[in-house]
């Protein structure tokens, strides 16, 4: 099977060029000014801009034991619809990853079903039950890329000193979602004035700076690979800063809604709007977007967390934390931060390809002769909406749900096979 | 004022909905309900074949007679719905069971309920108007409502008043509701409590005045409201003991001499006496606490006639 893709303006070595990609079988194997031999598909990418396949290295599957929120398929056509090619599942399913008769399901049903590379992420303690230490070694060797505990938080400071020196041992990279339960209490939003005004429970800053403060301590003990996900707070993104000046193996990740919206999109008390770290403060927002551009904040990461109808439908505090972003991610990105010029096109691809990929040692994501064809293209001044019956995961809860966003995905491509085609 | 408000068909989720006008305007036909309250026979016909739903998913006795009592004097019907949290949350979502009420007719919802934003929750579903007798620790309109009726009945505007709230300000829906309602009528409020109990963005969000010590926040006061200190604050780690509490927070002969000589004394019950207050207060001459309650039923008739469109 070849693949031409014509006239569009192609990311290659960090620039925007008007080049023809050819794919042959599963690779780029011609990246010139012009190719004029025939192709089996011609893809006219004029007004396109084609770009490496995003990279997500936060994506809660479901699957096993929650498909009626999301599964392998689903989630991996959500993925194809938002222009992502690999992503890295989060072991918090049911049963939790933490065996490797669960990695294995996931990944051969990727492989077979999938419409994305699915790479696998470890818990990082025993059913993420902040315990004992999970049989990380061993999941290794089946090909995890990372251990995490995500949508929970190890307490014991001890016993995550030891998470880190065994993981560290094994050359695993750890993710921590970063929340002092004590701190977080009950907590809905952001403990700010949106909050003080609705009578919900605050979930502090504090907590989430109080963990990164220890963890940082505690990788810089072990000389740990820590990835922290999902950063939300100003203060926060200092003590990574810090970090980073010190020499430590610290990165960290932001995801959309944390770069674009704040603690004022609650006010409707839309639970679309209630996930973890909750949306902070416009300063804390302001933060973000500085960070991600000075590159305190490596990449950005959907945290695509599925929920069903029946459950964001609830009392705002008896819904579930969390939004899918997988869909959203580039056009809300682009229409909110890019178009506006608050950050460059290239920065923002840069963040969603090749960043996350080599934070957890995955294979490349970039346009090169001789990579495998994982390829995005958009039409950016195309609108794309978000009506439910035309988002592809199963479940609709987006803080976008009904708008309309520029930057449309209108063909994805995996392995050289179109896994998404915009009509 | 150029035109009548309207008020039918409308929700009451909080007063920020509210213009200072429209309070206005409920305070007086509030003022017109009590009248009828006096009377031998207590029930004009105005909401005959109208039916009002009491929706209480958190126990609050008083407050839902209060609700059942306002309708049934306008002659409307009354249904009333209880339940606890736990129990929805374990059957029936909140969605199927105002479903399941308006299959069967319902005009107008009271709801009383743990979860902030829930009456909202409710008029989406039903597309009815709803007043809401208190959600979490957002709003409790009516109380408000309430208070200010009484304040305005017995000192004639609240224009310019200095107003003292002091208590658990952190968990108290009342407090969030009168502080909108009484900053639109030109009150000054302030508030005090403990460090603990107090909430950051006070002075920012409501514009009022946050002190932490009890002389201090009655100086001058022409209105002191007390609030009910709930026990479980203390496993919470919010303070350490009633007494301890009761020390510096509490309203007595020693600490009200710091406010104006007539200051009305005011409280939404149930009253911890003892805790927040002492009895030498609550029961003084100035203390217009059980009138609150009686205000209570008048203010609720006067919206529901008003939202349902009842006439005189």
């Amino acid at each position: 099977m070849t693949t031409l893709i014509k006239n569009g303006t192609a990311y290659v070595d960090g620039a925007f060029v008007k080049k023809d990609i050819l794919i042959e079988d599963k690779l780029i194997t011609r990246i010139e000014d012009k190719i004029n031999e025939p192709a089996e598909k011609v893809i006219d990418a004029k007004g396109m801009h084609v770009f490496p396949g995003f990279v997500d290295i936060h994506v809660h599957l479901r699957d096993p034991g929650q498909t009626y929120k999301e599964d392998i398929v689903s989630g991996t056509r959500s993925a194809a619809r938002g222009g992502f090619t690999s992503l890295c599942a989060m072991p918090n399913t049911d049963p939790v990853v933490d065996n490797i008769a669960t990695v294995d399901y996931i990944q051969r049903r990727a492989k077979d079903l999938g419409s994305a590379k699915v790479y696998v992420i470890g818990a990082m303690t025993k059913k993420s039950e902040g315990l004992e230490i999970s049989e990380m070694a061993t999941m290794k060797s089946d090909g995890i890329v990372a251990v995490s505990d995500d949508g929970k938080c190890v307490q014991n400071a001890k016993l995550m000193l030891n998470c880190m020196r065994y993981a560290t041992n094994f050359g695993l990279p750890l993710i921590v979602h970063a929340e002092d339960y004590n701190l977080s209490g009950s907590g809905q939003i952001h403990a700010g004035k949106i909050a003080l005004k609705l009578g919900l429970t605050g979930i502090p800053a504090l907590a989430e700076e109080v963990i990164i403060s220890r963890d940082i301590m505690l990788a810089e003990n072990t000389g740990s690979r820590l990835h922290i996900a999902h950063i939300s707070t100003a203060r926060s993104i200092e003590l990574v800063r810090e970090a980073k000046q010190l020499g430590f193996n610290i990165t960290c990740e932001v995801t959309p809604h944390h770069l674009i919206l704040t603690e004022d999109a609650c006010l409707g008390f839309d639970t679309n709007t209630k996930m973890k770290p909750p949306l902070r403060t416009e300063a804390d927002r302001q933060a973000c977007v500085q960070a991600l551009k000075d590159g305190i904040i490596d990449c950005i990461a959907t945290d695509h967390a599925p929920h069903a109808d029946f459950e964001k439908v609830r009392e705002f505090d008896h819904a579930p934390f969390g939004v899918i972003g997988l869909e959203t991610a580039f056009p809300a990105l682009y229409h909110h931060l890019v178009k506006p010029g608050h950050i460059s096109l290239e920065r923002i691809v840069d963040a969603l390809t090749s960043v996350p990929a080599s934070l957890l040692d995955l294979p490349p994501s970039a346009l090169k002769i001789g990579y495998p064809a994982d390829i995005c293209l958009v039409d950016l001044n195309q609108e794309t909406s978000f009506e439910p019956e035309e988002i592809a995961s199963k479940s609709k809860n987006t803080p976008w749900l009904n708008q309309k966003l520029s930057g449309k995905v209108i063909y994805t491509i995996l392995d050289g096979r179109i896994t998404w085609e915009a009509i | 004022m150029d035109s009548l408000p309207q008020f039918v068909g409308r929700n009451l989720y909080d007063l920020d909905d509210y213009s200072a006008e429209e309070i206005m305007y409920i305070l007086e036909a509030a003022r017109g309900m009590k009248e009828i309250n006096l009377r031998q026979y207590k029930k004009i016909p105005t909401l005959r074949g109208k039916t009002v739903c009491t929706l209480f998913v958190e126990n609050s006795t008083r407050t839902r007679m209060s609700f059942e009592l306002a309708a049934s004097r306008l002659s409307a019907d009354v249904v009333s719905f209880q339940a606890t949290v736990s129990s929805l949350q374990k059957g029936e979502s909140l969605q199927d069971t105002v479903y399941t009420l308006d299959a069967m007719g319902i005009d107008l919802y009271c709801i009383r309920h743990s979860s902030p934003g829930s009456p909202q929750l409710v008029h989406k579903y039903s597309g009815k108007p709803v007043i809401n007798g208190g959600d979490g620790r957002h709003a409790h309109p009516t109380q408000a409502l309430l208070d200010i009726f009484s304040i305005w009945e017995k000192l004639g505007s609240l224009e310019g008043l200095k107003i003292t709230i002091v208590g658990d300000i952190l968990n108290s829906r009342v407090v969030r509701s009168n502080l909108i309602g009484m900053k639109k009528l030109g009150a000054d409020v302030t508030v005090c409590g403990p460090r603990t109990l107090m909430p950051g963005g006070m002075e920012e969000i409501y514009g009022c005045r946050v002190e932490y010590n009890l002389p201090e926040a009655l100086k001058d006061a022409d209105v002191v409201m007390g609030l009910r200190m709930q026990l479980e604050r203390m496993t919470e780690g919010l303070f350490p003991s009633l007494e301890e509490y009761s020390k510096h927070y509490v309203l007595s002969k020693d600490t009200i001499k710091f406010a104006k000589k007539d200051a009305l004394i005011m409280h939404p019950g149930p009253m911890n006496r003892g805790v927040e207050i002492l009895p030498e207060i609550a029961d003084s001459d100035h203390s217009i606490i059980v009138e609150q309650v009686a205000n209570g039923v008048a203010v609720r008739m006067a919206l529901m006639f008003l939202i349902l469109g009842g006439k005189l």
